[in-house]
């Protein structure tokens, strides 16, 4: 007979308030193999884990069952309670009755009787528990950081400066990301630039970190510790290790189209590099505009180069490389504004993004820092900011709040001031949100000293009248409805991630929310992992922040990454699939649907009658199964289990459910 | 005027949200259906000032209003706010309200057999009865 624990948690109210846990208990020591049955106010606390120690030596416990919250939570705690007082960590069982039972009942009668019957499916599955010994992996040492803005850059030097190879992925010909677009940043006023493009030459020399710019990930297979990636390297068309970067290709180049890094306010050449301070200061051809590459004519760039750089033969190149570890630094773009016509984007020059506002005040920006309306290059007087465009929005945006735009417009109007005294900063709001060192005292010095004019109330309508821009809004605080001659409107876009996010995620297995952010192990315990063991989370594709608490959290992503790197060996999940070879009949039928490639066919020598005899049967390599169970629902003799949660497991679960 | 606990849970709010389907809560005030309205300057109080006194409870405030009356019912608030809330359709439950009051019931199920035979469209019944019948 077994000799089984029960340990059930009140979890202060949360369980207690809607579970007679007295009756449970009492139920509990009733079922099969149950010896003791305790309780704890919270069982993960110190006194908690010792009543569990205590008692599994005094009562001679064989197995455990913990009833308490989901074991995503604390199996680990649990686990780890039960092997500190000698037990195998895997007959540990959880019952959860709070998030499948107190959290989504309030009848406290039918609840109690959910929460037994949770209880005496776990003790029915723990009966069967046998001990899992975990085996041991060695770890690749050397980090895969993908997207080169301050998030990825800040988490690629705090890898590299602890020893660690790093290979640092850009998409775009150059690091720096959004930060790089950026003039001056709030609650500072120090400038962008400044202050990101040390750290970008940081990342050139530095010894240890390995720069792929335009270069994709292409697919990423394994596993923590082992993840094999092949990065997609697109052809440049210049040979770094000739070119100088004199620039003198693109001076040349006759194609001209709009300039992303400029948001479209200027052109670039097909040939480009671009921005003046990008890392590497390589040009790169975009061989979609590039008359060489459309109609076989021009060359002009290959014929100036006076190092011989241009390489038109150059082709794609796809490398091989593994890793320990992955820190996901992607970034943000903007919501589109198709959906709102009325603020009438793409209709006049003079309706802008904020993202655009930036590049207008930038000393390296489009109009070489003179903010001038794009109509007709005149200094504007005045500016109608608008906040929460797309943002806060359930209908036509997102129901989230981008969280710095609120803190970038304040910076807009003061920077507005600065260029120009006598201009006049006007910004509809619908709350003004600041909470952040040092940021409620800049919102008010924008109000303050620079006079911007806070309107409480957002615009419903932004309409060309001659050569300026009517405005109409609402001030919701002396109930007026408000109409505003503007030179200038900048629409506070709503920030969202990258529009492939939710395709990477898929190619690294980890989740995305309903907007494409990648979701986080535990919103508030593990906010830089993801639910991918060995893949971590950094910046902007998280979740909207600015750059303190971007370049915090990739701190925090990097300490994750080298804590994995700096093991020698990690252990594997025990819970894997298993092939019970006499049952096996060799069909294979496991073989194509699992997920990871984890198994294979083996030939086997038996003695059959006196007679030796061969035969096929299927093979898991531990190391690739992820114990996701696809194989032993295919497999029809059921020679394949999942070891933690065998068929015979699994069936008693639902015999105790069903008594 | 003060806001009152009692106010706050009025009679007539619940019966609003009832012929509206709409929920007053979920407005949080940015003003922008008071700033789309093509007919805001002939309004005595703002359209998200009626969602404001209705939040309160202060219901009578608003019918006592000339704005639910000016409300053209043109749908551009609902088509713009942020919360998905539809202005138009309270400003009718807001009119609903005062004419069944006002006009008790009006139509009387029995006479409806007489009235179809008479040619009154049956769009017509269906409006006469939501209009009209408490
Ligand atoms: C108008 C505006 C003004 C702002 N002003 C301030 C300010 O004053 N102060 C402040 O603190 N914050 C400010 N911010 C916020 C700040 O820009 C962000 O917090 C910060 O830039 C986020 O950095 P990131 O590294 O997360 O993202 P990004 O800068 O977007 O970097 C992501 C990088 O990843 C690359 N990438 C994307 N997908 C892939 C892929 N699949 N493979 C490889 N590479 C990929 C991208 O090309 C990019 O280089 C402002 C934001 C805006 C919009
Ligand atoms: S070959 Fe292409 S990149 Fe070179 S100068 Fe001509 S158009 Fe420009
Ligand atoms: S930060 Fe401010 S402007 Fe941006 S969405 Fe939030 S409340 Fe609106
Ligand atoms: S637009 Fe919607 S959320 Fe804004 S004030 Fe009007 S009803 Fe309220
Ligand atoms: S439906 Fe009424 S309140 Fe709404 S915008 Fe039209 S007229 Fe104004």
């Amino acid at each position: 007979m077994r000799r089984i624990g029960v340990f059930v948690c009140w979890c202060g109210t949360n369980i207690g308030a809607t579970v007679d846990l007295e009756t449970v208990m009492e139920k509990a020591r009733q079922m099969p193999g149950v010896v003791f049955a305790g309780d704890n106010k919270y069982m993960c606390s110190e006194i908690g884990q010792t009543l569990i120690r205590d008692t599994i030596v005094q009562e001679r416990l064989d197995r455990v069952v913990v009833a308490s919250c989901s074991p995503r939570m604390h199996e680990l705690t649990f686990r780890k309670t039960a092997a500190a007082a000698g037990l195998n960590p895997y007959l540990v069982e959880i019952a959860n009755i709070r998030e499948h039972c107190s959290w989504v009942h309030k009848d406290k009668a039918e609840a109690t009787q959910k929460a037994i019957s949770l209880v005496r499916t776990a003790v029915a599955k723990a009966a069967r528990n046998k001990p899992l010994q975990a085996d041991q992996f060695a770890v690749t040492h050397r980090a895969l950081v993908i997207g080169a803005g301050i998030a990825g850059i800040q988490a690629a030097l705090d890898i590299g400066e602890t020893g660690f190879e790093v290979d640092l992925v850009e998409r775009t010909p150059s690091i720096g990301g959004r930060m790089a677009q950026l003039d001056k940043t709030f609650p500072t006023l120090d400038c962008s630039a400044c202050i990101l493009t040390p750290k970008m030459v940081d990342v050139a020399v530095h010894p240890k970190i390995n720069l792929y710019t335009y270069s994709e990930i292409e697919a990423v297979e394994g596993y923590v510790g082992n993840f094999e990636v092949t990065l997609r390297q697109k052809a440049r068309s210049i040979d770094k290790e000739k070119c100088t970067g004199c620039g003198i290709c693109y001076e040349k180049c006759p194609s001209k189209v709009d300039g992303e890094f400029e948001e479209g306010m200027s052109k670039r050449k097909a040939i480009y590099v671009p921005f003046p301070q990008a890392v590497p200061n390589v040009p790169v051809i975009d061989r979609e505009n590039c008359r060489w590459f459309t109609k076989e004519k021009c060359g002009v760039c290959k014929k100036v180069c006076p190092a011989d750089a241009v390489d038109f033969e150059q082709s794609d190149q796809l490398i091989k490389q593994k890793y320990g570890a992955i820190v996901v630094a992607t970034g943000f773009d903007l919501v589109d504004l198709d959906e709102f016509g009325e603020f009438g984007y793409g209709k006049h020059p003079d309706i802008i993004t904020s993202m655009e506002f930036e590049r207008l005040v930038n000393a390296s920006g489009p109009t070489g820092g003179k903010l001038l309306r794009p109509s007709n290059q005149e200094p504007p007087r005045n500016v109608v900011f608008i906040h929460c465009v797309g943002s806060r929005d359930k209908s036509r945006g997102k129901p989230y709040c981008s969280k710095i735009c609120c803190m970038y417009t304040a910076k807009h109007a003061i920077l507005l001031k600065e260029k120009y005294p006598k201009s006049q900063a006007y910004v509809f709001y619908i709350d003004v949100r600041t909470a952040g060192k040092e940021f409620e005292e800049f919102h008010r010095r924008a109000v303050e000293e620079y006079g911007a004019a806070y309107l409480r109330g957002i615009v419903g309508k932004v309409f060309p009248s001659g050569d300026k821009l009517l405005v109409n809004g609402v001030d919701t605080l002396s109930n007026q409805t408000v109409e505003l001659e503007a030179d200038l409107v900048v629409l506070a876009t709503a920030i969202t991630p990258r529009r492939d996010a939710a395709a990477l995620g898929r190619m690294l297995g980890i989740g995305t929310d309903g907007h494409n952010y990648f979701v986080e192990a535990h919103p508030k315990l593990r906010p830089v992992e993801s639910h991918t063991a060995g893949i971590f989370l950094a910046g902007t594709c998280q979740g909207p922040r600015d750059i303190p608490e971007t370049v915090a959290q990739a701190g925090g992503a990097a300490a994750k990454a080298i804590a994995l790197l700096s093991k020698e060996t990690l252990l594997s999940d025990p819970c894997v699939s298993n092939v019970n070879e006499s049952l096996c009949t060799g069909c294979l039928a496991c073989l194509p649907v699992c997920p990871y490639k984890a198994i294979s066919e083996k030939t086997i020598t038996e003695k059959v009658h006196g007679q030796e005899r061969r035969r096929l049967v299927a093979e898991i390599n531990n190391a690739l199964c992820q114990g996701c169970g696809a194989c032993s629902t295919a497999c029809r003799p059921g020679a394949m289990n999942l070891l933690g949660f065998t068929n015979e497991q699994l069936l008693a679960e639902v015999d105790a459910i069903c008594l | 005027m003060k806001i009152t606990t009692a106010q706050l849970n009025g009679e007539l709010k619940a019966e609003i949200a009832q012929i509206s389907g709409e929920h007053v809560a979920d407005c949080y005030q940015c003003g922008k259906c008071s700033a789309a309205c093509p007919v805001n300057e002939y309004m005595d109080i703002l359209p998200h000032q009626v969602l404001r006194l209705l939040q309160l409870g202060m219901t009578e405030k608003v019918l006592e209003s000339k704005t639910i009356w000016v409300c053209a019912a043109c749908f551009t608030c609902a088509g713009r706010c942020p919360r998905d809330v539809d202005l138009a359709v309270v400003m009718e439950a807001l009119r609903a309200v005062l004419l069944r009051k006002r006009e008790g019931s009006r139509l009387k199920g029995e006479e409806m057999p007489a009235l179809l035979r008479k040619g009154m469209p049956e769009q017509g019944i269906v409006s006469g009865f939501r209009k009209y019948t408490k």
